[in-house]
């Protein structure tokens, strides 16, 4: 079998793996791939890696294997035997290949002034590296990093997140010198000034200063001939990268003077069984690409030339870039510097706003390239036309004054030509694009991120995808349904304002003119009365919001909130009581298991830290509601699109590495927010310290105890697509932590999708996460006060749906198995007995009454007679359903 | 009270008409089978049986009613069909059908026949 060796698994390893995977998939011959990689973890996106300091964990960066390859991680390759065609690692295995792909990556380069290995020094490029700095800044407080790069600014960045002093120091006159100019520089440092990040431009950094017990102390700085010392806890080297070259230099192959094994455009070495690809390998224009998408773009020429056709070759790359960096905005792309002959420049600068703007234009007026810093927007439709023959698509002033200055029309995809590449992460232009609209059907941005990869790199490329789709006329629908044009958030919006509280009103005035609704637009509405409950005057039944039940709105209840309990598959119910924070005392938890007892119910502990009751007819539900009511408990709103639980460790109370009183948080949140509906349900948890054992940030909000007080996280959820929760604020007081949830769960039910979680609620939000924090923390759409005051409403409102059915006789007669024989339980719920508990007995086979004569609606005029016989002495309107059917 | 018509057919008052809910329905048993009743929110009455095919269960009266392009429908709440209430034909897959009764309303009675 062919043997094809890849030798690291970073980011290009991994991509190379991934398309030789999928063409060997396709291949009539069985070739054999392997992976030995360095790192003991699986491929990881290394650009993110900031990600770490703001509450992702490494599992929230790796890349899924691709699928038949083999992977040797954790031993990395330590020799190449091009003679026998083998490579060894450092465990003494030896790897046969035919095809060797080289992808080892680059290494930090760490200027060998004294003291640069002591204890605290650290560099910035895997995860391992993420985590020594993070547990060793800890309790310091003044952290420098070396190099005002890309990197050194990211690397900047996670000390600031970490609530460092941050100092950078840069050999050269400006940051970022690599993509920006020296405006752009100026705009930037500004910007990072004002951030409290200390910059030191045109400064040499000449020692480490080691003090008592061998950690770094100080550093000493050079600027011209002025020496000083600057007191610091830790330094980042990030002052560059270098090839890691050495199993090619090694094994004789020939290498670039300032490193890189020499490749072609093929990415060959001069050993035709040996590749190399990104960082390690001197491409033919003679630099070593530090970027990973020319790394990705090397990786297919690699893979189309070993198991493809036709390989594009690699001759050069496209150095743009777009960054956020410590949240300022920097893109760079095409010829930045204008070093084209003749080529022009377009400028706009604004030094207090820390906005700097430039296009180069060539002499026949086509745009060159350009260095956006401070607002990036446009990079997304610019990067692609520069270096094509497209006419630029306004005057300069227009594409560079900022939106709103009276400036010309924003930029469309129309003036993109087909062959502009849109995302420049995977090479993807807007002709394949279209073609993937067009011709594959994509219809929104995830099929296409699907279909051609575009947008799931760096993702600068998405809001294009967005236009591009609209320009091809394929309207992302937001009906509800066939009955509303509206989405659910602008049903929410109407309801707000008009006060609308009925849903034939809500039909009759702004839905589509059919009578009626459907199974998909009546429990949403149902959902929004409820949420509104506390807010809708004539929605209330003496003074309080309505019951769920009463009215019109029982018509519009899916059948668990219409039956406050869940349905179950043999059409029985569960019944779920509240226990908030999942504390029960003795005499309660003895309760609910006579209940369980006298009703014969199945009993399961559930995941969110309370009871579970299955097996409960319709007649029953009251009965089992009587008796826990009386015994103080209410309902859990397991049926509901509402809070369910909010799950809690035992807390500082406890726990003896508890910081705070966490069941006592859990069980006031739980009591603030029960009964609230929302789009879709809502989890939450809180932990009492860092140990996390509550798993909070599984949660649609989760609250980690610190000792100042609570982190707040959102948007976490188990289930089908597990997300890890985002950390949206630190170290919140009781009050700022109740009032930031309040406005997170009263913003995503006035703007979410039916049945829309919190996840991908802020995935799909424009401006994400950082939108999210800007509305609810920094009140940015002016929305917070009335937040607070549905909030308010709602707290003040609540009453327990369980009680309020045992008490009006109205909703109890609902609660029958047959309208005709309410005394006669439903036959065909039956059970058998497992593990000393029921189980619903499933009869299967065909529906019985199938083979029933088939009448349909024509014989309804003939029943006027009989009917009218019948009903002739009895007096029918006295009817009496014992008597019904006798 | 139970009339017997000619072909062995009889009809039977499950309820009054009043206690329906509009919108909702509610599950009839007229000689041991299981027939869910229907008042759409419109006022019209439907019956078909109560059995959900997709899961075995009887639950077809417990489902959320509706209009599809002007036919009255009602969902199943288990996997969420849709059925035609007139038909009994699931408006998802047209080979499958739910029996269906003739129904109506008289002196304030809601009447099935069997």
């Amino acid at each position: 079998m062919r043997q094809i060796v890849i030798v690291g698994y970073g980011m290009v390893g991994h991509r190379c793996a991934e398309l030789l995977a999928e063409r060997a998939a396709n291949s009539t011959t069985p070739v054999q791939i392997t992976v030995l990689g360095e790192e003991p973890r699986e491929a990881y996106d290394r650009v993110h890696l900031s990600a770490l300091f703001d509450g992702k964990d490494p599992a929230d960066l790796t890349y899924p294997a691709p699928p038949g390859v083999e992977l040797k991680l954790g031993d990395p390759a330590t020799a190449i035997d091009r003679e026998r065609k083998v490579v060894m690692t450092a465990s003494g295995a030896e790897f046969r290949y035919d095809d060797l792909v080289l992808a080892t990556g680059s290494y930090p380069f760490v200027p060998p002034v004294p003291g640069h290995d002591a204890t605290g020094a650290f560099v910035y490029r895997t995860i391992d590296d993420v985590e020594a700095i993070k547990d060793f800044a800890a309790g310091r407080k003044v952290g420098a990093v070396v190099g005002g790069g890309l990197l050194g600014l990211e690397a900047a960045g996670a000390l600031k997140a970490m609530g460092l002093e941050t100092h950078v120091i840069e050999f050269g006159p400006r940051l970022m010198g690599v993509q920006v100019d020296e405006g752009g520089g100026q705009a930037l440092l500004s910007r990072i000034n004002d951030l409290g990040v200390t910059v030191h431009c045109s400064t040499r950094t000449e020692a480490v200063e080691i003090g008592e017990g061998g950690a770094v102390y100080a550093l000493v700085l050079a600027k011209g001939d002025d020496l000083s010392a600057l007191p610091v806890d830790l330094v980042v080297f990030a002052a560059g990268v270098r090839a890691r070259d050495q199993l090619g230099r090694e094994c004789g192959l020939a290498v670039g003077e300032r490193g890189g094994i020499r490749v072609d455009e093929l990415c060959r070495t001069e050993d035709p069984s040996i590749y190399a690809i990104g960082e390690c390998a001197q491409a033919v224009d003679g630099r070593v690409y530090g970027l990973v998408a020319p790394g990705y773009a090397m990786a297919e020429t690699v893979a189309d030339h070993l198991l493809g056709a036709d390989p594009a070759p690699f001759r050069s790359a496209d150095l743009s870039t777009k960054l956020k960096l410590l949240g300022v905005e920097v893109a760079s792309f095409g010829d930045a510097f204008g070093n084209t002959p003749g080529a022009l420049s377009a400028l706009y600068s604004d030094s207090t706003a820390g906005l700097y703007k430039k296009l180069v234009i060539g002499e026949d007026g086509r745009l060159l390239g350009g260095i956006l810093v401070g607002d990036a927007s446009a990079y997304a439709t610019l990067r692609p036309l520069a270096g094509t023959d497209a006419p630029l698509p306004a005057t300069p002033e227009q594409l560079l004054l900022p939106a709103g200055s009276g400036a010309g029309p924003a930029l469309g995809p129309d003036a993109l030509p087909d062959s502009a590449t849109v995302c420049s992460c995977h090479n993807v232009t807007k002709g394949s694009i279209n073609a993937a609209i067009h011709e594959q059907g994509c219809a929104d941005v995830a099929a296409i991120k699907g279909c051609t990869k575009a947008g799931t790199g760096c993702g600068s490329c998405v809001p294009l995808l967005g236009q591009l789709l609209s320009a091809a006329g394929v309207q992302t629908s937001k009906a509800l349904c066939r009955h509303f044009e509206q989405s659910r958030a602008e049903l929410y919006e109407i309801v707000l304002v008009t006060g609308i509280d009925s849903f034939a009103r809500l039909l009759a005035e702004h839905g589509n003119g059919e009578s009626d609704g459907c199974e998909i637009c009546k429990p949403a509405v149902a959902s929004i009365l409820a949420s509104l409950g506390g807010t809708l005057g004539a929605a209330k039944r003496n003074g309080a919001p309505k019951h769920i039940l009463d009215g019109e709105q029982a018509a519009l209840q899916d059948t668990n909130d219409h039956f406050l309990a869940n349905i179950q598959r043999n059409g029985s119910y569960s019944v779920v009581p509240r226990i908030p924070g999942g504390e029960i005392t003795p005499e309660k938890l003895i309760v609910i298991g006579e209940v369980a007892r006298d009703f014969g119910l199945y009993t399961k502990i559930t995941g969110g830290q309370r009871i579970d009751l299955f097996g409960a007819r319709v007649e029953q539900l009251p009965q089992i509601w009587r008796r826990l009511v009386d015994a103080g408990f209410e309902s859990g709103h397991a049926y509901g699109k509402a809070l369910r639980t909010v799950k809690s460790c035992v807390g500082s109370e406890w726990c003896r590495y508890g910081v705070q009183e966490s069941v006592k948080m859990a069980i006031e949140l739980e009591l603030r927010y029960r009964g609230l509906r929302s789009p879709h349900k809502v989890k939450a948890a809180v932990s009492g310290c860092a140990r996390e054992c509550a798993e909070a940030q599984s949660k649609d909000f989760g609250v980690i105890a610190t000792e100042q007080g609570w982190n707040l996280y959102v948007g976490g959820n188990g289930g089908f697509r597990p997300r890890h929760a985002d950390l949206f604020a630190k170290d919140l007081s009781t009050e700022e932590l109740i009032r930031t949830i309040d406005r997170f769960l009263m913003f995503y039910i006035r703007t979410a999708d039916r049945l829309e979680r919190t996840a991908s609620w802020i995935e799909r939000m424009e401006g994400g996460l950082d939108h999210l924090k800007a509305v609810i923390l920094e009140d940015s759409l002016g929305l917070c006060a009335e937040l607070d005051r549905l909030m308010a409403q709602h707290v003040e409102s609540y009453s327990d749906e369980w009680r309020a059915a045992i008490e009006d006789p109205e909703t109890l007669r609902r609660f029958v198995s047959f309208v005709n024989a309410p005394q006669t339980p439903d036959p065909e719920i039956k059970f058998e007995v497992e593990r000393g508990q029921i189980k619903p007995l499933l009869t299967i086979g065909p529906p019985p009454g199938r083979d029933l004569d088939q009448d349909s609606g024509s014989d309804r005029d003939s029943a006027d007679e009989l009917a009218e016989a019948a009903a002739g002495p009895d007096g029918a309107d006295s009817l009496v359903p014992a008597e019904v059917g006798a | 009270m139970t009339v017997t018509a000619g072909k062995q057919r009889t009809w039977t008052a499950v309820c009054r008409y009043a206690e329906l809910t509009p919108g909702r329905g509610v599950a009839a048993l007229i000689d041991g089978v299981q027939i869910a009743v229907f008042r759409t929110t419109p006022g019209e009455l439907y019956a078909i049986g109560n059995r959900d095919p997709y899961s075995g269960a009887y639950v077809i009266s417990r489902g959320v009613t509706g209009s599809r392009d002007g036919i009255p429908t009602v969902a199943s709440p288990m996997y969420k069909h849709v059925f035609d209430l007139r038909s009994g034909t699931c408006l998802d897959d047209p080979t499958v059908a739910l029996p269906t009764y003739p129904i109506r309303r008289y002196r304030g009675l809601v009447w099935v026949q069997r």
